[in-house]
């Protein structure tokens, strides 16, 4: 009965030594955590303290390093726009170089082929292979000045029949005004105006001179339809040719008259000869 | 650079040379002169060539007959041409574009319009 009696007291302070236990258990449980939590706090602080400490520094110099390269960035968009305006001037002078090397190229031939023959109706070609060429012109005629008319007759055309082209008398027209003046004339409306109808109202009348003698004209009417206007080069040519042409019209034409009384002369010779054997 | 082998094919020698002068600008150039459609025939049976230059204004076979026997025949058609003339209409430019020429200028020229299609048919 007594055993009974024990039993139960028995088996509940068991009980509660086995909750205790757990209890215990727990507890440990807990406070080895809180030893791990505490740990872990006192990391977290050092690292604040770390990242406290060094990120003004940081941040210092990576500003400093975004500010080097935003000058850096603002130095090459400059250069680079320095560079693409050289480019842009090179690009220019390139095209100046290329259009002064044409006009030089043009002058260069047109003066070689004019001096390349002493033939006077080569020379004569050649000048209007050149206004045709070179310039442009579709319609044009060369005059010569006769001494004894005192007037301007044509000695080649292009564009049009050689006996269609009238004489002009020095003084008259824009054609005998030019010859008298030794000075260039270019309508005042330009090419486009031209339809070189009228043989008196020329677009052009370039004087052939040698020093300040004029022995001729070059007198263009109209241009080819896709010649607009004249260019630099075109003036230049003209220049030229008013030089030039005149000088390589003159010493062939006379080279030509030289080469006739040459062969008159000879002739004549020959035939002196022969008689006093007959 | 390999050679380039040019024709010119031009009456005038004015015009002859002033081509010939801007030819000489392209690297390895070598070029050959002709004064009619005929001459140039004769100098394409003897030389290959790499880019005809034809006027269409020369006496005894002009430029557009030269156009239409190279593009007719078997050895010579693939020759790039092209046409450089004083006419400028745009009927003219048509024709010789149908004859079978790779270009048409019209004169005067200009010396880097010139070479630029030069070196624009050379490459192909």
């Amino acid at each position: 009965m007594e055993e009974n009696g024990f039993k139960p007291i028995k088996n509940k302070a068991e009980e509660f030594l086995q909750i205790f236990r757990k209890g215990e258990e727990f507890t440990q449980e807990i406070l080895k955590e809180n030893e791990k939590l505490r740990f872990k706090v006192v990391q977290l602080e050092e690292e604040n303290r770390l990242v406290k400490n060094s990120e003004p520094g940081m941040v210092r110099t990576l500003e400093e390093k975004v500010a080097i390269l935003t000058e850096e960035n603002r130095h090459l968009m400059e250069r680079y726009t320095e560079v693409e305006m050289e480019n842009k001037g090179f690009a220019e002078k390139y095209l100046e170089v290329e259009l002064e090397n044409n006009n030089l190229a043009n002058l260069y031939v047109a003066s070689y082929q004019l001096h390349s023959t002493l033939d006077f109706e080569e020379v004569l070609k050649t000048v209007l292979e050149i206004i045709m060429n070179l310039v442009g012109a579709e319609k044009f005629t060369i005059m010569l000045l006769e001494d004894k008319t005192n007037s301007l007759k044509a000695v080649a055309a292009e564009g049009i029949a050689l006996d269609e082209i009238p004489e002009f008398e020095i003084g008259k027209d824009i054609i005998g005004d030019v010859a008298r003046t030794g000075e260039s004339f270019f309508a005042e409306e330009g090419p486009d105006r031209a339809k070189g109808d009228d043989l008196t109202k020329p677009i052009v009348a370039i004087p052939l001179k040698i020093k300040e003698h004029v022995i001729g004209e070059i007198v263009i009417y109209a241009l080819l339809s896709q010649k607009e206007k004249f260019n630099d080069v075109d003036y230049e040519l003209f220049s030229m040719l008013a030089g030039h042409a005149a000088t390589a019209i003159f010493s062939s034409r006379l080279y030509s008259q030289s080469e006739r009384k040459l062969t008159t002369i000879q002739s004549f010779l020959d035939l002196i000869k022969e008689k006093p054997g007959k | 650079m390999a050679e380039v082998n040019f024709l010119v094919v031009e009456d005038s020698p004015t015009m002859r040379q002033l081509i010939s002068f801007a030819l000489k600008r392209v690297h390895g150039s070598k070029i050959v002169e002709a004064t009619d459609g005929i001459d140039a025939l004769k100098k394409l049976a003897t030389q290959s060539f790499d880019l005809i230059l034809t006027d269409i204004n020369m006496p005894i076979m002009d430029g557009l007959k030269l156009v239409s026997l190279v593009r007719g025949d078997d050895q010579h058609k693939k020759i790039p041409i092209i046409i450089i003339t004083t006419e400028g209409a745009e009927e003219d430019r048509k024709k010789g574009l149908a004859l079978g020429a790779n270009a048409y200028l019209s004169k005067p020229i200009q010396t880097a319009e010139l070479l630029k299609l030069v070196n624009q048919l050379v490459a192909r």
